[in-house]
Formats: C-alpha cells, structure tokens, sequence
C-alpha cells in the first residue's frame, strides 16, 4: 500500500530526485512512496537514484505528460 | 570520478555530494525542448555514482547560492560565473556535510591549471583556507604538488599513490580512465553551469538591470533557459515560446505572469515579465502576433489573459520583423 504520496510536478531534475531523497528520510524501510513529475527526466534519475541508493522501484508509468514512479523504500 | 576512483582504489570509503544550484545545465533543459527529448537524459553525477558504486547525495542550496553569485568576493569569470567563490562555497558545505555524516576527509577533481580562473596554484589554497576545510581537502588527482594534508600525513590516503597531473590538457585523465577500465568518461570541459553560457549571462544581466537588484527566486533562472526574451522597453519583456515543449513549460506560469497568444491564427505562448502599462501591452500584442502564422495579416487577434485569470482579447496589426531592432533581442 502506497503510504505517501509526493507531488513533485512543475519540478524539472534534480529537483524531483531531492524531493524524493529528502522524503524517504522521513519514511520507514518497506514503505511505498508515490512520485508524481511532469519532467520526463524523472524516469531515468529516480530509478538511477534508487539503484545507487538501495531502494526498489515497483512500477514506472507513463501518462499525457506525467510521470510517476513507485518506490518502496529499501532498509 | 576519477579522484574517486583513485581513494577508492585504497579502499576508502566514499560517498558523492552534489550540490544543485539552480544553474546546473543538465536536468531542466532536457524538460523543456521538444527537441531535446531524443537525447539522453541522464543526470550526469547520478550516472557516475552509478558506475563507482558509490552513493550519492544531491543537496538544495538555491537559497544559499544566490549570495555567491550576487556578491562573489573573487569575482566574476568570462561570463556571470563566480568559479572562486562557487567552490570555496561547496567546499565550506561540503566540510559541514561531513560533520554531520561522520566522514573524515573531503576530495575534489580539481587539476592545477585546467581552469583558467579557478584552478590556479594559486588559488589552490584559497579554496581550502576559505571554505574553512583547510588540510581536510584531499585532491587526489594533483596532489602530489601540494602540500601533504592531514589525511596524507595520518596515513590515511597512501600520498605515493595519488597523482601530480598539471595542465589543460586531459590526455593523463583519459589514460587514467582507460587504466580503471572506464570507457565512458564524462567530465565535461566547463558547459555544465548555465553561468558560464554567454547569452544565458547576457539575460541574467539584463534581468538584473530591469530590476535595478541582483535578487532573483529559482523561477527567474529557470524562465532565463526558456524562450526567445525580448525587451523593447526598460520595464518589461517578453519570453516567447519557440516550440510545443517550451509552450507547455510556460503554461505552468500563467498565474505569475500576464500571458498573450494569438486566437484568430496559431502561434506561441508568450509571457510577459515586468509591469507594463496599457500601451506597452498593445505593443507586446503586436510582437506576440509577429512570431505567429498570422504575422503577415493586416490584423490579428491577440488574447490577454492577467494573472488573475481575467481574459479579454485585442486586435493588432503584427510587427514587421524589419521593425524590430537587433536590441530588442536579449
Ligand atoms: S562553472 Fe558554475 S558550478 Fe562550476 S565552479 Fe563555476 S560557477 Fe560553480
């Protein structure tokens, strides 16, 4: 279950990705954090970010011009 | 990257820091440009953390920016880039963030003379006293012609195995990448600082002339990466769209800006900047209408929308390109 959810649209990157750092400091391993951009940028830089920094992206999608990407914070 | 490698062949521990001032070229640019959605769009320090398998920590220092490069004690370089400064800032943040993080030493990329205002020998030690970093700034790639520092005299880092690479030329890096086995070498040479962009420095000139202060907000230096900006008049000018992914970037800034697009024929979304009068707008109508399909018409049909959602529209004869002088164009 998605426990938070970050609006991080009109950001353009990095902004997204410090946004996303900076809340998964304030949530719990095995939480599920929900992103949602409008910079496609985002979906290589939150993934690169959660690879580097051991948390799982669950699923990436792509809308009309919005980007969200679920990740479940890693221990 | 590659004094990062060259600790972490020690086997040191080391962690990434990058810090994002509002100026970085990689990341907003590749948003905004139709044209710019075909290339890759990686984030460049994330993509290097990846391949040293290290963390990376991307740190907000906007606010805390806009100091330096107001008042930049060392000064500008060619364009509105405070280097100097610049780094004996990220030095002195990245001193803090080892306090905080419980990390012994900090090391920087920095090679004597490549850059020719902020990486003199000479200003090699000014980093290090000014940032308040002192002897705990290791650069691993010139070390060997500085002084030892204190993670040099401690043993820490073996000072033999560091380098004494001088010089503009990067062919001792590109043999160094090649011996570490990284094919792809990223380390561009300057062009990743909107600062160092001429025409970009030109409109955060003209920005700072128009409002007689040096301040500005994150908005204002993105809004400068955007659009065609054209001041026919001291008190305001106007950002216009030159293509679908700018258009829909600027749409998200309606509400702080009075906005005009063509109706009666199809054309970009323009922004207006400043406080025009009644009569300024009439004119900023007829600019809008000459970047337009209609800018040969005898008349056009220009909206206004204000920032508080009020719309009306105008008819305009559009300006001929002829009469638009070279000026005009920031
Ligand atoms: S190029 Fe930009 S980021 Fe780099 S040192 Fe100069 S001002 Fe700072």
């Amino acid at each position: 279950m998605i426990k938070e959810t970050l609006n991080a649209r009109r950001l353009l990157c990095p902004l997204p990705v410090i946004r996303t750092q900076d809340k998964v400091k304030q949530l719990q391993a095995g939480d599920r954090l929900e992103v949602i951009c409008t910079d496609p940028g985002v979906m290589q830089d939150i993934p690169a970010w959660c690879r580097i920094n051991g948390h799982k992206v669950l699923e990436t999608i792509s809308g009309d011009h919005e980007y969200i990407i679920i990740l479940e914070v890693g221990a | 990257m590659l004094a990062a490698k060259t600790v972490m062949e020690q086997g040191i521990h080391v962690e990434g820091i990058n810090f994002f001032t509002g100026f970085c070229v990689e990341g907003h640019t590749h948003a905004i440009r139709e044209k710019d959605k075909a290339k890759p769009k990686r984030n460049n320090s994330l993509w290097v953390a990846e391949q040293l398998g290290i963390k990376l920590h991307i740190v907000d220092v906007i606010e805390e920016y806009k100091n330096v490069l107001i008042n930049p004690k060392h000064g500008y370089g060619q364009h509105m880039n405070p280097c100097l400064d610049c780094k004996i800032f990220m030095v002195n943040k990245a001193k803090q963030w080892i306090a905080e993080n419980d990390f012994d030493f900090i090391i920087t990329g920095e090679v004597i003379g490549q850059r020719p205002m902020s990486q003199r020998k000479a200003t090699m030690p000014i980093v290090a006293k000014e940032s308040g970093a002192d002897d705990l700034l290791l650069r691993p790639l010139c070390a060997k012609n500085l002084p030892a520092t204190l993670p040099e005299r401690e043993g820490w880092v073996d000072r033999e195995k560091l380098h004494d690479i001088t010089g503009r030329s990067r062919k001792p890096q590109m043999a160094m990448a090649e011996q570490f086995g990284i094919d792809e070498y990223s380390q561009p040479a300057g062009g990743c600082c909107f600062l160092t962009d001429k025409n970009y420095s030109a409109k955060l000139v003209d920005l700072w002339k128009a409002r007689d202060n040096k301040n500005y907000e994150l908005d204002d230096v993105m809004l400068l990466k955007v659009g065609r900006h054209i001041r026919p008049q001291p008190n305001f000018k106007l950002i216009v769209a030159r293509e679908e992914g700018e258009g829909r970037f600027l749409q998200g800034y309606k509400k702080d800006y009075i906005s005009m697009a063509c109706v009666s024929h199809s054309g970009p979304l323009v922004l207006i900047d400043g406080s025009p009068s009644a009569e300024d707008l009439y004119l900023a109508a007829s600019i809008t209408a000459r970047f337009g399909q209609g800018r040969d018409a005898e008349q056009v049909d220009i909206s206004i929308l204000s920032k508080d959602g009020s719309e009306r529209t105008i008819q305009v004869a559009p300006m001929k390109t002829e009469a638009m002088p070279k000026e005009w164009y920031i």
